[in-house]
C-alpha cells in the first residue's frame, strides 16, 4: 500500500449528471459493491424509477432520499492501483455554499461539470470561483453529456474557450478540460473512441497522473504547538525531564540540529530530535504528526508556533481576510464578537469592518454592504484579542485558514482565508 | 497485497497509511487537548484495536490520557472479550465495561424477545447513560464513512445534544483540519479519526503494524446456521427456528458484534495477506455481509445514530 492520497471535490447543479460520474468512477473501481448496487436497485423500483438511480448511493440521508436533493457533503472513497482518492461529493444549489466550501478546504482537485447544451452556467462560474477561492490547486473542467451534442469538437471548443476567458479573472493554478459522456463511459475511465479529435487523458487517468506533491508548502517552517507530551513515569528516569511538542507540521520541513524560533516568545533554540512512536526521523514535513524536542528549556504550550528564525509568520491582532457566512438565523455584522480558531489556537475576535461583498456569480464587489447573510462572502476586517501567527492563505492553507466560532450557539458561523494581517 | 504498476512515492510524500496515521494521531491530540473527559469506545474488533494503536502512538512515550470504555451487550463472543482484557492490560489503561445486562437487570430498558431479538439497538441505552454518569465530553470511535451511507454524511467532530442525538440536517461546517471542539455541559461530540480510512486501509494497517487480533478474524471451524443469507454462530442468546440446522464450516469474521447479529464468512484465510486479498477481491460490503441488523429499514443506521448509536 504504497499509493498516496489524492482528495478531490465534485460540483456541478443536479442535472449535471455528477451523481452518474461518481457513480461510475466509483462502479469501475470496483468500490459499488453488490449488495449496494442491490439496495439501489431495489429503492430505484420502488420509487417507480426506469433507470437504477446512482444518486441512492451518495444520497444517503432520509431527508435526502425523501426530496431527492443532496444537503450535505458526502465522503466516497475508491482506489486504482496508481492512488486511492477521496471525493468530497457537494451539492451544487447556492444555498449550499458552505458546504462547496467545507469539501473544497481539503480538496487537491475540483472536477466542476458542465452540461454541453446548455455550457456555461452561473453556478459553474460560482463553483470555479468557490474553488480558487479555497486554493484548490487543480481544476477540471468536465464537458459532459457529448453524447447529447454529437460528440461536437466545436461544442467543446466554444465552452473550453468560455471558460477559459472567465478563468483568465480568477486564480487559477492548473486548468484542464476533458469531454466526456458520464452516462456512457466516454472519457471516463478509458479513451472514448467517440471523441478522436480529443487527445487528452481520460478523468480517471488525470486524477491518477496529477502532480499534487508540490502544492504544499515546503519552504516556509510552521509547527503549531498542538500538545505538550510529558510522561510521568516515575519507573523511568530519562523521561523525567521529557518535553515533547506533539503537532502536525503544517510547513516546510523540519530537520534534527535546526535553529528555529518559538512565539510568541522570539526565543530561540535548536531541534535536537524529531520522534515519533516508531523512532527518530530525519525530517519532517507536511502533514505529518511528530514530537519535537528542543536543546533548550523553553516555556512552549498548546497554540504557539515554531518556525525558523528569519522566516516567520506575521504575529498579529489586525486581520484582513475574505470570510463565506455559515450561520442560518445571524448576519455577520461590524462590532460582532465571535471566536476564532485559527490552527491549535483560540481567541476572542471583533469584527470591525466589511469591505466588501462579493457577489459569487459575477465577483462583483459591493462596497456597501453592512453585512454578510448565509452563504454570502466578503472582505473582513477583524481584531484579536491575542495575536495570531498566520501567513496569506495564498501561501499556506493551513496557516492562512480559520474558523470563526458563535459564543453562544457554539456553532461554526464563518470560514476565514486571510489576506493580510499585522 | 499484489499491487501492479506502483508510482514510486516523491521524497516528501506520504504514503496513504502514513497520511492517514497522521490524520488520526493529529485528531486524537487535538481532543486530549481541547477536552476535559475524553473516553475511547472499545469493541475488541478491528477498528477497536487500530484506535487504540493509533492512541498509544498518539501520546508516546506518555501514557494513553484517556480511559477506555467497552459497551457490552452481555453476548459478546468469548475470544473478543478475553482479547479485550489482555490487550488492554498490556496497554495499561483503565477500562469502563457499560452493561446492557445491567441495564435490563435494572428494569431500565426492555429484552427484545422472538426470533430476531437482538441486543445491538439496547446499547444506544447503556452507551448514554454511562457517559452522562462519567461526564465524558468527547467519545471516541472507531466507525468509517466507508462502512454505512449514514456514516459517509457524519463529521469527524459529531455533536451530540443533552440526549446523544445525532442531527444530520445541522452538523457543524468542518474545515481544513480546524475541528470546532466546543460544547455545553451535558452535550458531547463523537470523534471518528478512521473517517477516512476504508476496510483496506484498516487491514493494510493491522499487518504493516503487526496488530494482534481475535482468533475470531481468522479461519476456523464453527459451528453455524444460515439466515436470511447470513451465516450467524450457534449460540445460547439466539432462538432458532425449526427450519435453521446448524452445522459445521470453515469460516472467519469480517467484524466483531454482537452473536445474534452479526454474521461469519465462509473463507479459508489463515493468514492476513490472505484476508488483505479476500477482501480486495470481494463483492460485497463488510456490513451487507455481516450485520442483520443493517437490513430492518433503508434508513436503519441513520436511525440509530439518530438516537445516540456509536
Amino acid at each position: 500500500m504504497r499509493s498516496d492520497i489524492l482528495r478531490l471535490a465534485t460540483a456541478g447543479s443536479v442535472d449535471d449528471g455528477k451523481s452518474t460520474l461518481i457513480g461510475r468512477l466509483l462502479y469501475d473501481s470496483k468500490s459499488i459493491l453488490e449488495d449496494q448496487l442491490d439496495a439501489v436497485e431495489r429503492s430505484s423500483q420502488d420509487r417507480g424509477e426506469e433507470q437504477t438511480n446512482l444518486a441512492l448511493l451518495t444520497d444517503g440521508l432520509r431527508a435526502e432520499r425523501e426530496q431527492g436533493i443532496t444537503i450535505d457533503v458526502a465522503y466516497r472513497y475508491f482506489a486504482t492501483p496508481r492512488r486511492t482518492f477521496i471525493i468530497a461529493d457537494t451539492p451544487g444549489h447556492v444555498q449550499y455554499t458552505r458546504n462547496m466550501v467545507t469539501g473544497a478546504s481539503t480538496s487537491d482537485l475540483a472536477v466542476i461539470l458542465v452540461d454541453a447544451r446548455k455550457g456555461l452556467q452561473e453556478q459553474s462560474r460560482r463553483h470555479a470561483f468557490l474553488t480558487t477561492l479555497l486554493q484548490v490547486r487543480h481544476l477540471v473542467l468536465a464537458i459532459n453529456k457529448m453524447d447529447l451534442v454529437d460528440y461536437s469538437q466545436e461544442r467543446f471548443e466554444e465552452i473550453k474557450e468560455e471558460f477559459t476567458d472567465f478563468a483568465s479573472k480568477l486564480d487559477v493554478g492548473d486548468l484542464t478540460f476533458i469531454p466526456i459522456s458520464a452516462l456512457n463511459g466516454d472519457n471516463v475511465v478509458d479513451t472514448s473512441m467517440n471523441m478522436a479529435w480529443y487527445e487528452g487523458p481520460s478523468l480517471l487517468h488525470h486524477l491518477e497522473n496529477v502532480h499534487i506533491a508540490s502544492d504544499r508548502n515546503l519552504v516556509d517552517v510552521r509547527f503549531p504547538v498542538q500538545y505538550v507530551v510529558r510522561p510521568q513515569k516515575s519507573a523511568d528516569p530519562e523521561l523525567h525531564d521529557y518535553r515533547g511538542y506533539a503537532g502536525q507540521v503544517a510547513g516546510g520541513v523540519l530537520k534534527a540540529g535546526d535553529d528555529v524560533m518559538h512565539l510568541p516568545s522570539g526565543l530561540t533554540s535548536r531541534i535536537a530530535k524529531i520522534v515519533t512512536a516508531d523512532g527518530e526521523v530525519a525530517e519532517a514535513f507536511p502533514p505529518m504528526a511528530v514530537t519535537l524536542l528542543l536543546e533548550d528549556d523553553l516555556d512552549i504550550s498548546r497554540g504557539d508556533l515554531i518556525c525558523r528564525p528569519h522566516n516567520k509568520p506575521a504575529v498579529a491582532r489586525d486581520i484582513d481576510a475574505m470570510v463565506s457566512w455559515m450561520a442560518e438565523a445571524k448576519a455577520l455584522t461590524p462590532g460582532s464578537k465571535l471566536l476564532v480558531k485559527h490552527t491549535t489556537r483560540t481567541a476572542k475576535v471583533l469584527v470591525r469592518d466589511i469591505l466588501y461583498r462579493l457577489d459569487v456569480n459575477s465577483l462583483h464587489r459591493d462596497e456597501d454592504a453592512e453585512h454578510l447573510e448565509l452563504n454570502e462572502i466578503g472582505r473582513v476586517t477583524l481584531r484579536t484579542a491575542h495575536p495570531l501567527f498566520v501567513d496569506e492563505y495564498k501561501k499556506n492553507r493551513l496557516t492562512g485558514g480559520f474558523i470563526l466560532i458563535d459564543e453562544g450557539t457554539n456553532q461554526t458561523v464563518g470560514a476565514g482565508m486571510v489576506v493580510g494581517a499585522e | 497485497m499484489s499491487q501492479v504498476d506502483q508510482p514510486a512515492l516523491g521524497r516528501y510524500q506520504l504514503s496513504q497509511l502514513d497520511f492517514l496515521e497522521a490524520e488520526a494521531i493529529f485528531i486524537m491530540r487535538e481532543v486530549a487537548a481541547e477536552f476535559d473527559r475524553p473516553v475511547l469506545l472499545f469493541s475488541g474488533g478491528k477498528d477497536s484495536i487500530v484506535m487504540l494503536r493509533l492512541a498509544e502512538k498518539a501520546f508516546w512515550p506518555g501514557a494513553v490520557p484517556f480511559p477506555v470504555m467497552h459497551v457490552d451487550t452481555g453476548h459478546n463472543f468469548p475470544e473478543v472479550m478475553e482479547f479485550r482484557d489482555r490487550r488492554l492490560g498490556e496497554a495499561g489503561v483503565r477500562l469502563i465495561v457499560a452493561s446492557v445486562q445491567e441495564q435490563i437487570d435494572a428494569g431500565k430498558v426492555t429484552e427484545p424477545t422472538g426470533r430476531w431479538a437482538s441486543r445491538n439497538r439496547l446499547q444506544t441505552a447503556a452507551l448514554l447513560e454511562a457517559i452522562e454518569e462519567h461526564g465524558f465530553d468527547a467519545a471516541f470511535g472507531g466507525a468509517r464513512r466507508d462502512e454505512e451511507k449514514a456514516r459517509a454524511k457524519e463529521r469527524i467532530f459529531s455533536f451530540r445534544d443533552e440526549f446523544g442525538q445525532w442531527d444530520p440536517k445541522v452538523q457543524r461546517p468542518e474545515l481544513w483540519n480546524v475541528y470546532n471542539t466546543r460544547t455545553e455541559r451535558g452535550e458531547h461530540i463523537r470523534v471518528f479519526p478512521l473517517s477516512n480510512w476504508t476496510e483496506l486501509d484498516i487491514w493494510g494497517y493491522i499487518a504493516r503494524e503487526q496488530l494482534e487480533l481475535p482468533n475470531i478474524y481468522l479461519s476456523h471451524e464453527r459451528r453455524v446456521f444460515e439466515r436470511d443469507g447470513i451465516l450467524l454462530a450457534d449460540n445460547p442468546y439466539v432462538t432458532r427456528g425449526p427450519d435453521e440446522e446448524v452445522f459445521e464450516t470453515t469460516v472467519r469474521y469480517r467484524t466483531v458484534g454482537d452473536m445474534t447479529c452479526t454474521g461469519a464468512v465462509r473463507s479459508t484465510a489463515t493468514e492476513l495477506d490472505d484476508i488483505i486479498a479476500e477482501i480486495a477481491a470481494t463483492r460485497i460490503t463488510e456490513r451487507g455481509q455481516t450485520r442483520a441488523d443493517d437490513r430492518s429499514s433503508e434508513a436503519a443506521m441513520e436511525d440509530r445514530k439518530r438516537e445516540g448509536y456509536f
